[in-house]
């Protein structure tokens, strides 16, 4: 297949490793990646945030970015998510400026197209077993867009179960979410914070090496707790486990 | 300790920036919200219905505000018609005029009444209108009891008191109820609470109450509750004056069906609720004679103005999305300065202040939508949430409001995502800063635990990793897309 990676604008600064990973795993599997270079962001923080019209301009770049793509796939739960809850809306309203008379119409043409990186896996290509080796202790926080908008449910554990030489741990409140929320983190940092607490402990209590997602937005969070603490467990993208491979390892 | 008032109220982050740092309330809240959420699951999860039953419900409760006129005018009617008195109350003041001279009127020389727990008239601060009229308000609902006697403010719908615990309600008994010794078990609380009240229930004759459900087609008033002081509220007195807020009201008798399934499982883990009264107006051999209703708007019109926000009116008050809610859990009811606490306060209260007060609350999420997944109306929280914050941030746009940092920053950030040019600038700057501040740890690996401005809230309880010295993006262009791999592994970070 044909997968064009919408590798989102702070995988792109901030996890360049996450965003590789899934060009390795997706290239072993067989497929050609493409990663078209004009594009830039979703939007998500501006719409979580309330600015709206800031966002706006944001669409039509993304359907003119990806219009010839055979699949989408986009490492990051909550910026599916920020696309599906929020696009269709924008583009009637873009619409009805004038400016764009065809973008809903290439929009619904291409969001059944767009997939979050398990859910790529899992639901469209049918795979639990991807062929990763991976010895360590890992324990999965289910990143809440991913569980509740995307509805990804069992499937990126069922990929994590099917990792050779993986020692899954199940974690505490693992639906539970770390408090990031994008600028909450900032407006409300007390809250954040203590809810930031909760989640390291579980982490921390599962003695687990490595604390995975679907979402390296809350794993920067929680990654920022465990290490201000000095806390052993560090952080990974989905994506990194399930590239490993046991030539790797050696 | 004066009423909740989200007019008045500090914002959301300074109420809990202290609340978040009192152990107790953290700890009871935690405690409650554990035994009420596992008891909600045990019961949610033998129904093989429920997703019907909450489609249905929201349907219903849709229905019902496309056509909330004439619902209303259809219930007015039929009260009327059995015998009960409609009144109309547009604000706060006016439902409190109108229920302080019914009490004038009836309590006679006996100038008290006794209430069954409403959180309307906690909404329009009745108590205080009631005892500046020189009537002495009872609240016969444990919690709101516990409330009352101890000048205390609620902090939930359902469990006002759910910020207490026993050895501090045996105390405050202790001393108000003068009982000296008295023990700690559940039992002893509530035979003190019980003998406190049977006095009140048998002595007071007008009785003040809120409303579960208005039925349209009948006329009639459903109050579901755990204590039996509703009963002896809804029964005993001679007069009964019923304060609801227009969005209570539903079309049919049948509609109860759903409605009195889906309440008590999401409200207390309940399969029914022990006390379920419905009375439609009054009976010359029986109850109370005189029976006065009073509907209260106090802003629920501008709501259903809202497309949107509009779904905030299905609201049956169950409070699971309270108790769900990571944010509510960390501070209790407190912090949301108004009686309409949790994710539902959050679009509620903000909404029928026209959005004039209580802005903090709309961002007082981290949008994990653990509330929409409970409501058993399937309102859609998060969503109503954003778009809160966009009609925020939208009025705010033409005051100086436009340029806070906050707004600067997502301005100069959406800017920057209008070009891929704009984009590499940006990550060109970002890289130079975080190189500035970064420091080595004793990994080697390079952490920012210090941020300029509003930023340092992020860097006051965590660090930050460095801004990797290459993007995706630049990767892609020199190696990946030659089919290079990358030399990152499969290892920790």
């Amino acid at each position: 297949m044909r997968v064009s990676l919408f590798i989102t604008c702070y995988n792109d600064t901030l996890f360049p490793e996450a965003l590789q990973a899934v060009v390795q795993l997706l290239r072993r599997l067989g497929h050609t990646v493409e990663v078209p270079p004009g594009q830039t962001c979703c939007g998500q923080m501006h719409l979580n945030s309330g600015y709206h019209a800031e966002a706006l301009p944001l669409l039509p770049r993304f359907v003119e970015q990806f219009r010839n793509a055979e699949v989408i796939v986009v490492p990051s739960s909550s910026c599916v998510a920020a696309m599906r809850e929020h696009y269709p809306a924008m583009a009637r309203e873009l619409e009805q400026t004038g400016d764009h008379p065809t973008l809903a119409a290439g929009l619904n043409n291409l969001l059944p197209r767009v997939f979050e990186f398990s859910e790529f896996l899992t639901k469209k290509l049918g795979l639990t077993d991807v062929g990763a080796y991976y010895p360590h202790r890992v324990t999965y926080h289910a990143s809440c867009h991913g569980l509740r908008s995307l509805n990804l449910g069992d499937g990126p554990e069922s990929l994590l179960r099917s990792v050779r030489g993986i020692d899954l741990v199940p974690l505490d409140n693992k639906d539970t979410c770390c408090g990031f929320g994008g600028t909450f983190a900032i407006k409300n940092p007390d809250v954040s914070a203590a809810m930031l607490a909760d989640k390291t402990a579980c982490i921390r209590a599962t003695g687990a090496a490595l604390c995975t997602a679907t979402d390296t937005s809350c794993l920067m969070h929680i990654a920022g707790g465990l290490h201000r603490h000095d806390a052993p467990t560090q952080t990974l993208h989905l994506a990194q486990i399930l590239a490993a491979t046991e030539e790797d390892a050696q | 300790m004066k009423p909740l008032d989200p007019r008045t109220a500090p914002s959301f982050p300074i109420a809990a920036s202290v609340l978040v740092h009192d152990q107790q309330i953290r700890a009871n809240v935690r405690h409650a919200t554990d035994v009420i959420q596992a008891k909600r699951a045990r019961v949610v999860a033998e129904m093989p219905d429920w997703e019907a039953l909450r489609e249905a419900g929201k349907r219903i409760r849709e229905h019902t505000m496309h056509h909330l006129d004439a619902y209303l005018l259809q219930f007015e009617e039929n009260c009327t018609r059995a015998g009960g008195h409609v009144h109309w109350a547009r604000t706060a003041a006016e439902a409190q005029s109108i229920v302080v001279s019914l009490a004038q009127q009836f309590t006679g020389t006996q100038r008290e009444v006794i209430k069954i727990k409403s959180m309307t008239t906690e909404e329009i601060h009745l108590n205080r209108a009631l005892e500046s009229a020189g009537i002495r308000p009872t609240e016969t609902d444990l919690a709101e009891l516990i409330i009352q006697l101890g000048h205390d403010q609620p902090s939930h719908i359902i469990v006002p008191a759910l910020h207490k615990n026993r050895i501090q309600i045996r105390e405050l008994f202790e001393r108000e109820m003068h009982l000296p010794g008295l023990g700690t078990t559940p039992e002893d609380l509530t035979e003190a609470a019980r003998t406190h009240l049977r006095e009140k229930f048998l002595r007071i004759d007008t009785a003040v109450s809120g409303a579960n459900f208005l039925i349209a087609e009948t006329g009639g008033i459903c109050i579901v509750e755990s204590e039996g002081n509703g009963r002896m509220c809804l029964t005993l007195p001679k007069t009964l004056i019923t304060i609801a807020g227009i969005d209570k009201v539903l079309p049919r008798f049948q509609d109860l069906e759903v409605m009195l399934q889906t309440l008590p499982r999401s409200a207390t883990g309940e399969r029914m609720n022990p006390y379920n009264s419905i009375w439609t107006g009054t009976h010359p051999t029986d109850g109370p004679r005189n029976f006065h209703v009073i509907l209260l708007d106090n802003g629920r019109t501008n709501v259903l103005a809202d497309e949107v926000g509009r779904q905030t009116l299905h609201c049956i008050r169950c409070a699971a999305c309270m108790n769900v809610c990571p944010v509510y859990r960390q501070t209790g009811g407190h912090a949301y300065g108004s009686v309409y606490a949790g994710p539902i306060g959050a679009i509620l209260t903000p909404q029928l202040l026209n959005l004039e007060n209580a802005q903090s609350l709309p961002f007082a999420s981290s949008l994990c939508g653990a509330c929409y997944e409970v409501c058993p109306v399937k309102i859609n929280i998060p969503e109503v949430l954003v778009h809160l914050r966009s009609r925020i941030v939208t009025n705010k746009s033409s005051g100086m409001a436009r340029f806070s940092p906050e707004s600067l920053g997502l301005q100069l950030g959406a800017w920057s995502f209008r070009s891929e040019r704009r984009l590499r600038l940006m990550q060109r700057l970002a890289r130079i800063a975080s190189s500035v501040l970064a420091r080595k740890d004793a990994r080697g690996d390079y952490w920012i635990n210090w941020l300029p401005g509003m930023l340092g809230n992020w860097t006051r309880s965590r660090d930050l990793r460095a801004i990797p010295s290459q993007t995706f993006r630049d990767w892609w262009e020199s190696e990946g897309k030659n089919g290079v791999k990358a030399q990152h592994k499969g290892d920790a970070q």
